[in-house]
């Protein structure tokens, strides 16, 4: 009898903001291409990411992507089993365009067509590189225009814990970096100039929400720090913006670990990982990791490559969903608000 | 020879497949629908049942004709995407029909000269002013963004009649009647005609491609006829930055 089971091949596409990106994964683990196409320098010029500009280039780069992703798997489209794309949340006009692309394709090669959240690709990243992960685990997914603290009950089940209540972490670095003149994007920037200033030179707010432990908010600490440049400005005094950069990094950092501890703790996880953009932080990510280390928690996380948007990440997830049956119409929409767990 | 013309352009979504065997052309199938649902949501449904119901094998098509603007800007994506996508998996050529003239061509062999309107707000229209020679379609102006003032301008110095048709129509038709009407002896082009509709995009289509005038999925890209309002704000201030210095 032939048990041989049957390799699964996913062609995936993301481009939800300024990423046009694609990628071929095998049975959902391992990457056979990942190709990602970057439009960071363009947005530059306006100091953050102008949806209409991201459209344009996602419909002028989008083909090639693709080709690419296939050439470097070594297969062509003949050879995938179903296509994933990410449909929400993100800029519509963005979303549009890999949506539209992949059902095209799909449609005429009469594949499957899956829609993946793309929180769900953020967590689903941290499959590629721990094979031996599987759910349940907690999962922080901090970016430009995310923080979710979700615990990963199932692939596929998701229950968010927390969430930001007004700025994104990642939104706090770039309103942060701007104010000290670091530019776009700012989170890597940052972090960079954190190393050579003080994290406890001024004492930045961390908040805490009182009737939700898990929720976060940044818009109070990034307030804080605009408030004491301009005290500084005002009363004509330097500052130093490394100083700035270190503290303002600890103060995010200490709440994204502070909560995420809770939160194992209390849900009696020991597998906790990181995703997003943000993950990729150096800072977070050593908090993170002594903080697992001194409560016994496994501590994942993600390659840079992996932790920006792309879209192996998202044929990860499309794999899951794939298999567990999801699969999505030719009417499907862009959803720029898409909650997690809506399918 | 099958070609299959998708326009999104604007508020109407088009679907067509034409032929033309032994120099007769026809049109197969045509879905046109003007309803409150997004182009994303409607437009491959619609391919969908005319490859149903027409039992096409879409490895048949030799081409894609696609609008390719100018129009509405997320309008033109969605077209586009799907032109591409299908021109990527299918390995065949895309045709880039500019909106206006596939707009024009619904009034093959009228006599009068033709201009589409189509409303591109901020005091514009997309338009073009074109004339048919038999069913050969003549550019006398190519598309362009202006506004309706400076249209009626141009309009007049041709002293022939002429006939309107687009979305932009009931916007501005009053106007036109205003700076046209007195001296001038101009038409509406009736709702059954006065509409994108893919069958025209289609037919310019056969055209283009006997012409060679054809490009890969990958090289295709929407021309919008205008740049995006970041950029222009952009070039504005680098302009005003420039004249102070």
């Amino acid at each position: 009898m032939d048990t041989e089971k049957k390799d699964i091949l996913i062609l995936a596409i993301e481009s939800s903001c300024d990423e046009t990106a694609a990628a071929v994964v095998k049975n959902g683990r391992q990457v056979l291409s990942n190709v990602i196409s970057s439009q960071i320098d363009l947005h530059k010029l306006y100091g953050g990411v102008v949806p209409e500009i991201a459209s344009r280039k996602h419909i002028e780069k989008i083909n090639q992507v693709i080709e690419e992703a296939l050439e470097n798997a070594g297969v062509t489209l003949d050879d995938i089993d179903a296509i994933g794309v990410t449909y929400g949340p993100g800029l519509v006009g963005a979303l549009l365009v890999g949506v539209a692309e992949a059902k095209a394709i799909a449609y005429a090669k009469k594949l499957p067509l899956v829609g993946v959240h793309h929180i769900e690709g953020h967590i689903s990243a941290n499959y590629i590189e721990n094979l031996e992960l599987e759910p349940p685990f907690l999962c922080l997914v901090v970016s430009g225009g995310h923080t979710h603290l979700v615990c990963v009950k199932d692939y596929g089940t998701y229950e968010i814990l927390g969430r930001t209540r007004d700025d994104a972490a990642g939104e706090a670095f770039d309103k942060v970096a701007r104010a000290i003149d670091l530019g776009y994007p700012g989170g890597p920037k940052i972090d960079k100039l954190s190393k050579e200033g003080n994290p406890d030179a001024i004492p930045f707010p961390r908040a805490h929400i009182e009737d939700s432990p898990y929720d976060f908010s940044f818009s109070g600490v990034k307030s804080a720090v605009l408030n004491y440049i301009n005290g500084c400005k005002m009363k004509g005094m330097e500052y130093n913006r490394a100083d700035i950069a270190a503290s303002f990094q600890k103060a995010v950092t200490d709440v994204l670990v502070g909560n995420a501890m809770h939160a194992v703790k209390e849900y009696g996880l020991n597998k906790f990982a990181i995703a997003g953009g943000v993950a990729s932080n150096s800072s977070l990510r050593a908090a993170m990791k002594q903080a697992c280390e001194e409560n016994g928690i496994e501590f994942y996380y993600p390659s840079p490559i992996f932790c920006t948007d792309n879209a192996a990440m998202i044929g990860v997830a499309a794999y899951y969903e794939y298999i567990n049956g999801t699969r999505h119409g030719w009417d499907l929409n862009a959803v720029p608000n898409l909650k997690l767990g809506e399918r | 020879m099958r070609i299959l013309a998708i326009d999104s352009s604007g508020l109407v979504a088009t679907v067509a497949v034409v032929e033309e065997e032994n120099e007769i052309s026809k049109t197969i199938a045509e879905y046109t629908i003007n309803y409150k649902k997004t182009h994303s949501q409607t437009l491959l449904p619609m391919l969908d049942e005319i490859v149903k119901m027409t039992d096409m094998n879409l490895d048949t098509i030799d081409a894609i004709a696609v609008a390719g603007g100018p129009g509405s800007f997320t309008g033109l994506r969605i077209g586009s995407a799907t032109a591409k996508g299908l021109g990527l998996a299918l390995k065949k050529p895309l045709i880039h029909i500019p909106t206006v003239d596939g707009l024009a061509y619904n009034l093959c062999y009228t006599d009068r000269i033709i201009c589409p309107i189509m409303d591109a707000r901020r005091n514009q229209v997309y338009t073009g002013i074109y004339q048919m020679d038999g069913d050969k379609l003549q550019v006398l102006e190519a598309q362009m963004a202006v506004g309706i003032d400076e249209l009626a301008k141009k309009l007049c110095t041709y002293g022939k009649p002429m006939i309107f048709l687009g979305d932009g129509v009931p916007v501005h038709k009053d106007r036109l009647e205003k700076e046209l009407m007195t001296d001038q002896d101009i038409a509406f082009a009736p709702a059954h005609m006065n509409q994108q509709r893919a069958a025209a995009v289609g037919m310019l289509g056969i055209q283009y491609y006997k012409e060679g005038k054809t490009e890969t999925a990958m090289e295709h890209e929407p021309d919008y006829l205008r740049v995006s309002q970041a950029e222009r704000e952009r070039e504005e201030r680098l302009k005003a930055e420039n004249t102070h210095e």
